[in-house]
């Protein structure tokens, strides 16, 4: 009997309409954990670097985590993994809500996705029933309309959906796959099951999950929920109130919006309004928010409230969660009606509320500029919030310019030329990014930029604070009970680290230290991704329930699978290197690691190439970031370094170091 | 003659619909309660305890398992709340004929709940951290009825007539015999 996991994966082919059950080879298990980790072996065993986002050999691959379904609080993410449209790299979003546990429940650790189907099907899952059925019924309805639809026609109120909507099946770059409360928006994912001709995956399930040793696991799960009333009770001070608590950044609950709407940039990434926070401001967003909210919701098995069910009047409802709540509001610098009105339709198109208000900004300053002409957007509406949904639309149809605009900031720019690239200037590896821009620069948020796999911020930082406390004794309350810290050097990091002096950014935290930090952030969301936990409860927010010294004993109790700190941080040191290899093995170089170029006012080219140098190294990677024979070897990816040197990317007879430099010149 | 007060204790679990947020953190604890060996394993379908969400139409409601009915209801009502429409059937307790509800998933087998017995509360009460779930002991007085003799020759005249009386003296004869 396999504990935690199934031990079985459903592999769809699409082409030829084939579903099998297929038995996994636990070692895999030990060597990976599941979900990302596992995902990312399959990627690198199955999708070589010549096959791209939309060809039928391109898997797509929704994957539970080792910990789902078991009764670890807030182990329900699914994460899933292909090669992205946008970037051209993998892409590995995730969502919450409730879809990844019931898979589990039927019987399946994964199912991979190949081939594509001629017609609209949907994949129907109910235990060891499952069918690829015709979804042309489903036809260009919304994401939450279709998974309502699939609840209603087959009578089960207790399925879960992933579907997409317009977007999706018009390969738009930046369409996500919704579930309800949750999604998975980033690197256009949900275009490559559009792709595939998949409209959803129902699934319903009523099997057991085992535990390898059920008191010890029970007694855990207690712990961690203790801790978290604990945190309820002691939010951190000094810093704002969204991130004081548990669970991902709390938009729903609180309305104090003064951090993002004078920090963050509105417009393109372009305006940065201070002072825009009023009484009268926060009066009117407050009354907003909570007349259209229903009520704060949950993710399967979490205590935490991220989630708010919305009910604009004239609306259907919808649900909601973070930062989506401002993206669209900024990007028109429009108010928090607007945006929570147009975030109703771009949830049930199934986009990214990242992507996507960002590229309509940015056709509108092609426009207001001239590079984009009045001829290229006919019939456009005259009022501002007008445009915003008269371009949502062309986009999600690719109708006339939202052909273009549907491929994203980078690809659009390519084909618009004429200088538009110089509007599509908030990226990292082509992929559009939270809309900050700031003065002095952040070491450990340089690194992370530049070198998280995951090209989204949120995705890599947490654990350490992202900027220094004032006071000296401010930091030291907050070491007191900094239980986390995979090490106590740590502490001293944070409280020798100062807002201004000597030992303030840029040149503290050193490139080591800073190398350090990342790394230790980094790895906690490598923890998460391959165990299906939300990083809500560990790796993003300040002071977790969850950490590297309770995780081994997780594994341990869950699966059976001997665990202790130094080997789960082998094996996530396994899983990034893995990730980074398939990157890698697609192209990506160093010259690709870099944040948007106006992200700092304050940019040191000298200490940014020591910064990228210091961590390449400390990560076992040569110069130009690619992983090193001896780093592969030490990992047991020994096929990655074979590979590698078949291909070229290392040398045989050298450790990868000269070859790299040669490549450079 | 008067009757004689006693008290029991009644337990139950007190619901408060608004602040549930639908996470079903209930039903795994439940499930994982009472499975043999404790926690071995957990499936939803198994457990006691049952979320009935609709979020779209902002409908929670945490139910336990209650008797197992051997017939359906004759009528179904629906219930208008606070303009929600709810099924009668959703807050019913029973394991009962006309849905799968409360029913081991593999035999079919009622379900009730029986407060984690051996827990100091119920677990999903403990596990519900939005406190949805409150967990009442509620002392309750009851009259323990005197038996009157005439109720005791009532029901020996009944054994008398069916029996015969003869018969009937010869049993409770056999029976003081083997006291």
């Amino acid at each position: 009997m396999r504990y935690a996991e199934t031990g079985f994966n459903l592999e769809v082919d699409l082409s030829r309409g084939n579903v099998e059950k297929v038995a996994t080879d636990p070692r895999d298990t030990e060597l990976y954990l599941g979900g990302l980790g596992t995902n990312a072996k399959i990627l690198w065993d199955r999708v070589p670097p010549e096959t791209d986002a939309f060809d039928p050999e391109n898997l797509l691959i929704f994957s539970t985590g080792l910990l789902n379904a078991t009764p670890a609080t807030g182990c329900n993410r699914t994460i899933i993994s292909t090669i992205s449209p946008q970037t051209k790299l993998m892409a590995f979003s995730m969502m919450g809500g409730f879809w990844a546990p019931e898979l589990k429940y039927a019987g399946y650790d994964k199912v991979i996705i190949r081939g594509k189907s001629p017609d609209l099907v949907y994949l129907y899952i109910n235990n060891d029933t499952v069918e690829i059925r015709d979804a042309s019924h489903l036809q260009g309805k919304g994401a939450i309309e279709t998974a309502e639809a699939l609840r209603q026609e087959l009578g089960d109120p207790k399925l879960q959906v992933s579907a997409i909507g317009l977007a999706g099946e018009n390969r738009v770059f930046f369409a996500s796959i919704e579930q309800g409360r949750s999604s998975a928006s980033r690197g256009g994912i949900g275009a490559v099951m559009g792709d595939k001709g998949l409209k959803a995956i129902a699934v319903r399930g009523t099997k057991d999950i085992n535990l390898a040793k059920p008191a010890e696991f029970i007694g855990l799960c207690n712990e961690v929920l203790e801790y978290i009333k604990y945190r309820e009770d002691h939010p951190i001070p000094g810093v704002m109130p969204i991130l004081a608590g548990l669970g991902s950044p709390q938009e729903m609950k609180i309305h104090d919006e003064k951090w993002h709407t004078e920090n963050f940039m509105w417009g393109n990434s372009r305006v940065r309004r201070k002072g825009f926070w009023t009484d009268e401001i926060a009066k009117a967003w407050t009354e907003t928010m909570e007349s259209v909210r229903r009520r704060l919701i949950s993710c399967y098995n979490c205590p935490m409230k991220c989630g708010a069910t919305i009910s604009v009047p004239g609306l259907p409802t919808y649900m909601m969660k973070c930062f989506s709540k401002l993206t669209y509001t900024m990007a028109a610098m429009s108010d928090l009606e607007f945006g929570l009105s147009i975030a109703q339709k771009a949830t049930e198109y199934g986009v990214d509320g990242f992507s996507t208000p960002q590229v309509m900004a940015f056709a509108l300053e092609l426009l207001e500029n001239g590079i984009l002409k009045e001829s290229d957007f006919p019939g456009m509406p005259e009022d501002n919030e007008g445009r915003f949904y008269w371009l949502l639309d062309r986009i999600v149809r690719r109708e006339g310019i939202g052909d273009i605009l549907a491929d994203g900031t980078y690809w659009a720019a390519e084909r618009i030329g004429n200088g538009a690239h110089e509007y599509a200037h908030n990226n990292i590896k082509k992929h559009e990014q939270l809309p900050l821009k700031l003065s002095m620069l952040n070491p450990v948020y340089f690194l992370m930029y530049s070198t998280g796999e995951k090209i989204n911020i949120t995705q890599i930082e947490g654990q350490f604070p992202q900027a220094p406390f004032p006071k000296k004794e401010q930091r030291e309350e907050f070491v007191k009970d900094w239980i986390q810290v995979p090490d106590e050097k740590f502490k001293q990091y944070f409280l020798d680290w100062e807002p201004r002096g000597e030992n303030s950014n840029p040149y503290y935290p050193t490139p080591q230290i800073a190398s350090e930090i990342v790394d230790w952030q980094e790895m906690m969301h490598y923890v998460d991704d391959a165990l299906g936990t939300c990083a809500g409860l560990s790796s993003f927010p300040l002071k977790p329930p969850y950490h590297i010294h309770n995780y081994p004993k997780f594994i341990e109790a869950g699966t059976g699978i001997p665990m202790d700190k130094d080997k789960l941080v082998e094996i996530t040191r396994r899983n990034r290197n893995l990730v980074r290899a398939v990157n890698i093995r697609r192209g990506m170089r160093r010259a690709d690691e870099k944040p948007p170029a106006n992200h700092w006012k304050k940019r040191f080219p000298e200490l940014e190439a020591e910064l990228l140098d210091t961590y390449y190294k400390f990560k076992g990677w040569n110069k130009d970031g690619i992983p090193t024979a001896e780093t592969l070897k030490s990992l047991g990816l020994d096929y990655v370094c074979e590979d590698f040197i078949k291909r070229g990317i290392l040398k045989a007879d050298e450790e990868g170091e000269v070859n790299a430099e040669a490549d450079q010149n | 003659m008067c009757a004689e007060k006693k008290t029991r204790i009644v337990k139950t679990i007190e619901i408060d619909v608004d602040k549930c947020n639908g996470c079903r953190a209930c039903e795994v604890i439940c499930s994982a309660f009472h499975a043999e060996p404790k926690y071995s394993s957990n499936n939803p379908a198994r457990s006691r305890i049952r979320v009935i969400r609709e979020p779209l139409r902002d409908i929670y409601v945490p139910v336990y398992a209650g008797e197992y009915t051997m017939a359906e209801c004759a009528g179904r009502d629906k219930y208008i709340i606070d303009g929600k429409e709810y099924d009668e059937c959703s807050f019913c307790r029973a394991s009962c004929p006309s849905r799968v509800e409360f029913k081991e998933p593999d035999s079919g087998l009622p379900l009730k709940c029986d407060m984690c017995e051996g827990e100091d509360e119920p677990l999903c009460v403990k596990w519900c951290l939005a406190e949805a779930l409150i967990y009442v002991e509620r002392e309750e007085e009851y009259e323990v009825e005197e038996e009157k003799p005439e109720d005791l020759e009532i029901g020996l005249e009944a054994l008398a007539d069916k029996y015969g009386l003869e018969k009937l003296v010869d049993t409770v004869a056999r029976l003081a015999a083997k006291e």
